[in-house]
């Protein structure tokens, strides 16, 4: 479920990134004024512990595929949100980094759709809920396996949103939200299960770690709440703001572009290399519509907004795939010989 | 997680490849760092119609390739293995999206297919520009830009940590996963009863060790921050490398390459 760069446009990226930047800085500042050390070592070692728990494979019963354990609910329980949350978000930057899981810019979605919804919306209010002052060992299994499926249904549908506000795939809403929440109930399911054999293991071999966890309410109702509503705050100023430019601007390049230089796009100068080529080139196109002519700044806006014209100016002429091809080709070059000259030196 | 073996082979070949001594290695990591966001942002700020005006963005990991001195089948097959969940997605745009854009001859091709390829083209350059970015700067190199650019020293230290003891913990569950299999002579034990037991085993030897690390770093003095291996200097090279990208990408990203180039091409044939 992790969301990938490709999916992403940079609005929502961008919009994500800063939530979860925002969510980082917070949680650092509330792990270090805390006053048990331990927990530093603590969560490192845990998040690498994750890594490894998904080396032991499970086969899940009537169906025959394998499974692992997701990990997200049990740091949570076990470290409380802000270490928990800090603790995910290192292991999905290193899966972005070293597995290709999801992407650099999609990391600021997956940090929120896994560790956010997991450590500040799943475990305050499902599992602490459910849990109550006293927990049996039965409410505590029920607490776990309530909170595994809410998780993993908040963060697909949360991929979801950002895959339709993004608008690369054409999956419609309703038909990805079909595709997506039954397949993450039954992971829910058995991360519930799995979840709950850890920790009632862990309840019988060293019932202290599991009181620990228990006792330390590192958060009050108040701070929390307030912390909810600022973010969500947040996030709607920025995605407000950043999908008004979107919005008005196809892309955002072009948009910080225009503030840099003060015109909408940047006109060619007719003079120099630039209009040599574009004269050449009149001369020599074959093709009449395929003409690499400067149409005006505000006719090529008006292209690209309608929907799918941008590529009627991509294709329509055997130019563009020749010219693709040949680019490709440039490019597995270029390797060659810089590695030709890089050896020589 | 289909060869365990393999997965943790490639992260140990991908950990290793950031010891080389190339010029590329050595320039500052938040040269690296801000390159490679600047290109991801270029990438993804396309339409999504948009397929041949990305294509000039291979230069930029093939050249970091040759001049990295990285392998670049090893690199290749990696990005190759992650490009299938991005395309599942992808896959969706042909059947929904049926308006023909695009006559290649007599092949009417429509605008789904487009996307769809536009989606993959996309993955394979914002993946492989990760495992890039990673193989000629290194992970501790990445966290310490990475703190220099404002984050958190704690959010530093927790990735740093994590680093420290993913390679061990890793060998960890595989003994684990091998002797389970050895001792059940392929078969029964798998199943998910004994899965609480053994994960929770190997939590609490986790546990163990990290208060163990937490004794032994108190007894050798830690202040609570690492010290990178290379000295930080952001001087001309690294000017010079992160303005040179960054025009490059402004160039692919406004003006259609690709396009410019074939009409040249049939100009010049005509």
């Amino acid at each position: 479920m992790h969301m990938a760069d490709a999916l992403l446009s940079p609005a929502v990226g961008g919009t994500m990134w800063a939530v979860s930047a925002g969510a980082i800085a917070y949680c650092s500042a509330k792990v270090r004024s805390e006053p048990d050390e331990r927990k530093v070592p603590l969560m490192g070692v845990l998040g690498a512990f994750l890594f490894a728990a998904q080396m032991i494979n499970f086969t899940i019963p009537a169906t025959g595929s394998s499974g692992h354990l997701g990990g997200g609910l049990l740091l949570a329980i076990l470290l409380g949100p802000h270490a928990a949350f800090l603790t995910i978000a290192s292991v999905l930057v290193v899966q972005a980094l070293f597995f290709g899981d999801g992407g650099l810019l999609a990391l600021g979605c997956n940090i929120f759709n896994m560790g956010f919804v997991t450590a500040f919306i799943v475990y305050p209010f499902i599992y602490k809920r459910i849990l109550g002052a006293n927990p049996s060992q039965g409410r505590m299994s029920l607490a776990i396996m309530l909170s595994a499926v809410a998780g993993l249904q908040l963060g697909p549908f949360c991929v979801v949103l950002q895959t339709y506000f993004s608008g690369i795939s054409e999956l419609p809403f309703s038909t990805f939200l079909l595709l997506m929440q039954p397949i993450h109930l039954a992971i829910g399911i058995v991360e519930g299960f799995v979840t709950v054999a850890v920790v009632s293991f862990v309840h019988r071999a060293r019932p202290e770690i599991l009181e620990g966890a228990l006792r330390v309410r590192p958060i009050g109702n108040h701070p929390l709440r307030g912390v909810l509503i600022s973010f969500l705050v947040a996030a709607l100023l920025t995605g407000g703001i950043l999908s008004r430019f979107a919005s008005e601007n196809p892309d955002g390049l072009e948009w910080a572009i225009a503030g840099v230089t003060g015109k909408e796009e940047l006109s060619g100068p007719s003079r120099g290399i630039y209009g040599t080529l574009a004269a050449f080139q009149e001369k020599t196109a074959f093709l009449p519509d395929y003409a690499f002519r400067k149409t005006p700044a505000a006719a090529v806006r008006q292209e690209e907004n309608d929907a799918g014209a941008s590529d009627v100016r991509l294709g329509t002429s055997v130019a563009g795939v020749v010219g693709s091809l040949l680019t490709l080709g440039i490019a597995c070059l270029v390797p060659f010989l810089l590695r030709k000259r890089h050896r020589v030196t | 997680m289909a060869t365990i073996d393999g997965t943790s082979l490639d992260f140990r070949l991908l950990d290793r490849l950031s010891e080389g001594h190339s010029a590329i290695h050595r320039l500052d990591p938040r040269a690296k760092v801000l390159a490679t966001l600047f290109f991801l942002v270029s990438v993804v700020s396309f339409g999504k119609y948009e397929v041949s005006a990305l294509f000039p963005f291979f230069l930029y990991p093939a050249a970091l390739i040759a001049l990295a001195d990285l392998p670049a089948l090893f690199l290749v097959r990696k990005t190759a293995l992650v490009l299938p969940f991005a395309a599942v997605i992808g896959i969706f745009n042909p059947l929904l999206d049926s308006r023909i854009l695009l006559h290649v001859g007599p092949l009417a091709i429509s605008g789904g297919w487009i996307s769809c390829a536009s989606i993959i083209v996309r993955a394979a350059l914002t993946v492989s520009a990760a495992f890039i970015l990673v193989s000629v700067t290194g992970f501790p190199s990445i966290c310490a830009a990475l703190e220099r650019l404002g984050m958190p020293r704690t959010f530093a230290v927790q990735l740093l940590f994590l680093y420290r003891y993913i390679f061990v913990l890793i060998e960890e569950g595989k003994r684990m996963s091998l002797a389970r299999e050895l001792r059940t002579f392929g078969g029964r034990g798998p199943g998910m009863k004994h899965f609480g037991s053994l994960v929770g085993h190997l939590l609490l030897r986790t546990w163990e060790r990290a208060e163990r690390i937490h004794r032994a770093m108190l007894a050798r003095g830690f202040t609570g921050e690492f010290h990178p291996r290379r000295p930080c200097r952001f001087g001309a090279w690294e000017t010079l490398y992160l303005l040179g990208w960054s025009a490059l990408f402004l160039l692919f990203r406004l003006e259609n390459i690709p396009r410019i180039l074939g009409t040249l091409v049939a100009g010049v044939l005509e």
